[in-house]
């Protein structure tokens, strides 16, 4: 799914301002915490800049759902149960969850966005 | 007491803006250490001065019940150097305050020049790093009084801000205790 230009260029711009990155390593397919080195406060600082630049509402929730990460009705085994990726997919409908689902270990949820999964979060809130 | 740098609040408005003062003087430590011939206060200072001034300004609200802390510098740009004798004022500007934590622009001038921009992210720890206040609220308080944060502070209606019920509860319960304790040791024979 593409994402228009001038969104990717904003976010990028965030990005590089938040998390002291270049410019070229702000690729579409680049994870946030793997790729970017974001920390749980950069997500704060993230956000901020995403609200004021696009102006828009950034609910935590929407990027972390932990409730689906720690209820037992979605983890069992350390893992993200079907009716847990099913309901990913419905709150996350921007995110690509594909690599995710094959091994959908609690633990690696924190580095599953990528930039581009954080552009067309940022385009349904506009749209 | 906690070690705080700056010396008292001139201003305070609940989540929304604050500015303290800070008297340099020759007489402190750093100052004259730091780069010796070129006496002045080093610059990762002045952000302690805003973490503490925007740190205070963003843990009120909650009646300073939650764990603080700064988590990131995300600006920090210096135009000038402070040097002995010169008087600081550092406001803070809450930009934006969630439940996880908040973000704050700080400006420093001196004399009414600008001397620093800063942006900093304080982070609101949860329960994973122990429940309740980093320091005795018996403490703070006093630290508060002494800084006049009190004799300042207004909420967004510009009504007053009193020292929240817990905290002078904390300080009567120390008082209590420390009188039983006097009690005690005067009662011992020698």
């Amino acid at each position: 799914m593409q994402v228009s230009e001038d969104v990717f260029s904003k976010v990028q711009a965030a990005l590089i301002d938040a998390l002291g990155v270049d410019d070229d390593e702000v690729t579409p397919d680049a994870t946030m915490v793997g790729d970017l080195g974001a920390e749980s406060i950069d997500f704060l600082d993230i956000v901020f800049k995403l609200e004021k630049s696009f102006g828009i509402k950034v609910a935590t929730e929407d990027l972390f759902p932990k409730d689906i990460l720690t209820e037992s009705t979605y983890v069992q085994d350390g893992k993200v149960t079907a009716t847990g990726i099913a309901e990913l997919k419905k709150r996350m409908p921007w995110a690509d969850l594909s690599k995710f689902e094959k091994n959908p270990r609690v633990q690696d949820f924190g580095d599953l966005l990528t930039v581009s999964d954080l552009c067309r979060y940022v385009e349904s809130k506009i749209a | 007491m906690r070690w705080f740098w700056i010396d008292r609040f001139i201003e305070f408005v609940r989540d929304t803006r604050a500015t303290s003062i800070k008297n340099v003087t020759f007489g402190e430590e750093p100052i004259d250490d730091y780069l010796p011939g070129h006496p002045h206060y080093p610059h990762s200072l002045i952000i302690e001065g805003m973490a503490q001034t925007g740190g205070l300004l963003v843990s009120e609200a909650e009646g300073f019940q939650r764990k603080t802390v700064l988590a990131k510098v995300s600006k920090a740009i210096f135009h000038d150097l402070v040097v002995p004798g010169d008087q600081i004022l550092l406001t803070a500007v809450v930009q934006d305050k969630k439940p996880t934590g908040a973000i704050v622009e700080g400006k420093v001038t001196v004399n009414g020049q600008l001397q620093a921009e800063l942006e900093l992210s304080f982070a609101f720890l949860d329960d994973r790093f122990g429940g309740g206040a980093l320091f005795p609220p018996e403490d703070l308080l006093r630290t508060l009084r002494i800084l006049k944060l009190f004799d300042v502070a207004v909420d967004q209606n510009g009504n007053r801000i009193h020292a929240p019920e817990h905290m002078l509860e904390a300080e009567r319960q120390a008082a209590r205790g420390f009188v039983l304790s006097r009690a005690v040791a005067q009662s011992k024979p020698n």
